[in-house]
């Protein structure tokens, strides 16, 4: 068996076993590892966009958001007027519900990056950044305007599905996914793409064709890290998924070290851990937080944890 | 017809704050090549150092006001400034993407500071000039619209005086045009930069206390808002583009007025985006730039 596809398979074992013990653990540990789980997904299908492509995007917490809302409608309106109650119909159809419900709000997440994708593509750096944020802030005050799904106030009661097992096995698949997909003989587009767009057009890539499937891909992961997120809070709100959200993702992918898979997901750990280590320094822990974000930026300009020196390109490249 | 010439009155005035900040925004971006998303929280600055000052004069008054105003335009110059050396100038060789980190840190640090230091919740801002309405033809006109937009027209003269009519103004923009060769002539990048920076917070400083006038409730996080639409704004006339700026701030404080009062208003934070996607989409440089074509 191939090395990535064995290590999914004893990640899976591993989530499993986690799940396992999970009784024994500290149920704030455990939210810990949820809220980390989560971010994981959400930095390294960012990473697929942001590092891998090159493309500089600012809207993924929309795409998690569309995945939140959809999946939560699929779990609260749908799923009960099909199959009944379903508090009574035990663990299986609860766990059938759940993954749909995710697979909707992924696949819905998908269209969206597409939707966004398509025309926002032909645009560059700052400006894609931009119009990818634009696109975020819509998503958002569009869902503060339907009422059906809470309106500004937000969508509660959402059945609490989300288990550490579904996380650690989505976050297994995520990493997986985008791995396989960028270390391919087809995902070295990718790399090229962001490498150098011009020449990786002369010897004959289809640039955009890159740029939209690492969109898609990466809109789709977000919007099931949105659907495992909803089905945790147990309740969302519109503002939850502001640009301050991704923001945040596109933190964890930079310090993390662009495109560097590994970089990203403990970059991912830490700032999730972080502000949960300056709990007891309550008022200060923000202003710590954002503090460290600009002296890791001004002595580890490469990334916290990227230790190859040449690193996936980019990293060498300077501004204009 | 005068519920018109009313909206687009407001609408004006909502947009020449926005053309204030989008200035500053335009100026950095064209001597630095990236987006200083601090620059929202400098106006957060702005506002609040109105409000302490406002309190050592004497409400309602055309002097008070003005000395308000002129020296929290210079605090936060000086806060630009220091911003600009100790976060921004040690990275003027790393990736464009770096820079925006450190600027997206340093506007975090400034919020939580500011939630820190002056409280999480809204203040009341203090009457800085006399208050009064005005009646013009079935238009009514109060004197703090009258002031930002007074302000705002005499501050973009300004600008426009220092840009094209100083030495200072011409090394600005011959470091926008090209930062090396402009170093080869003898023009001092840091010099210049640091001045864009504290002129570019000058101007939002005036921008917040101008957007206090007229919205009298100040919060740490009260510049995210206006800060991203200024930028939308800025990009609007074409980024790195002075009158550009102006001009995409005034159409957008327009639009968005325009749109808060009618049926669509639940979506009015949504239009300054669709303006700039329908924008960028069709004309990617803004209204007023070039298309500068990428050379191998």
């Amino acid at each position: 068996m191939p090395k990535p596809h064995l290590a999914m398979l004893l990640a899976l074992a591993a989530a499993a076993g986690v799940s396992f013990f999970s009784p024994h653990f500290d149920p704030y540990h455990l939210d810990v590892l949820t809220g980390i789980g989560i971010n994981v997904i959400l930095a390294v299908s960012l990473n697929l966009v942001n590092g891998h492509t090159g493309q500089f995007s600012l809207g993924h917490a929309g795409f998690m958001s569309v995945g939140a809302y959809l999946s939560a409608g699929v779990s609260v309106f749908v799923a009960p007027r099909l199959l009944g109650d379903l508090a009574a119909a035990g663990a299986g159809a609860q766990g059938g519900v759940f993954l749909l419900a995710l697979l909707v709000g992924g696949l819905a997440a998908a269209l969206a990056g597409l939707v966004v994708g398509v025309p926002s593509l032909r645009l560059r750096g700052d400006y894609l950044a931009l119009v990818t944020l634009g696109f975020g802030e819509i998503i958002r005050v569009v869902f503060q305007n339907i009422e059906v799904l809470g309106g500004a106030l937000g969508l509660n009661a959402i059945p609490a599905y989300t288990s550490i097992f579904w996380v650690l096995a989505f976050v297994a698949l995520t990493i997986f996914t985008v791995g396989c997909l960028v270390n391919s003989t087809y995902g070295r587009g990718f790399l090229a793409t962001h490498d150098d767009e011009i020449a990786a057009t002369a010897v004959g890539l289809n640039t955009t064709h890159y740029k939209i499937v690492a969109f898609v891909v990466g809109a789709f992961f977000a919007g099931l890290a949105g659907g495992l997120y909803g089905h945790f809070k147990l309740t969302i709100t519109p503002t939850g998924f502001d640009f301050t959200k991704s923001i945040e993702i596109v933190v964890m992918v930079i310090l993390g070290g662009m495109g560097n898979t590994l970089g990203v997901v403990l970059a991912a750990i830490l700032l999730t851990v972080l502000p949960e280590l300056l709990r007891p320094v309550a008022e200060f822990r923000m202003i710590i937080y954002s503090l460290l974000l600009v002296l890791l930026m001004l002595l580890r300009p490469q990334g916290l944890f990227n230790f190859r020196p040449r690193g996936p390109a980019g990293l060498r490249k300077s501004g204009p | 017809m005068s519920e018109f010439l009313q909206q687009l009155l407001n609408g004006l005035s909502l947009g020449a704050i926005y053309a204030l900040i989008a200035l500053g925004y335009t100026m950095v971006y064209g001597v630095l090549r990236f987006i200083n998303f601090a620059h929202s929280d400098v106006f957060m600055v702005g506002a609040f150092l109105g409000y302490y000052l406002g309190r050592l004069v004497p409400p309602e008054t055309l002097w008070g006001g003005l000395v308000v105003l002129l020296a929290a335009m210079l605090g936060c110059a000086l806060l630009g400034i220091v911003i600009e050396r100790l976060a921004y100038r040690p990275l003027r060789q790393a990736p464009t993407l770096n820079v925006l980190i450190t600027a997206i840190g340093v506007s975090l640090l400034l919020e939580y500071s500011g939630q820190v230091l002056f409280g999480a919740a809204p203040r009341t801002f203090p009457r800085l000039f006399p208050v009064a309405n005005f009646e013009l033809g079935g238009l009514v006109l109060s004197t703090n619209q009258l002031v930002v937009i007074l302000v705002a027209v005499l501050l973009m003269l300004g600008l426009q005086f220092v840009v094209y009519r100083t030495k200072i103004g011409t090394a600005m923009r011959a470091v926008s045009l090209n930062p090396r060769a402009a170093q080869l002539v003898g023009v001092n990048n840091d010099v210049v930069i640091s001045f864009t920076f504290g002129l570019g917070s000058a101007l939002a400083a005036a921008g917040g206390i101008l957007y206090a006038l007229n919205y009298p409730s100040i919060d740490p996080l009260m510049g995210v808002m206006p800060g991203l639409k200024a930028f939308v704004a800025a990009i609007l006339g074409g980024i790195g583009h002075i009158p550009g700026a102006a001009l995409g701030g005034l159409l957008l404080g327009t639009v968005e007025t325009f749109v808060g009062g009618s049926q669509w208003s639940t979506y009015k934070d949504a239009i300054a985006f669709a303006v700039l996607i329908v924008i960028l989409l069709f004309r990617p440089a803004g209204l007023l730039g070039r298309v500068a074509v990428e050379k191998v």
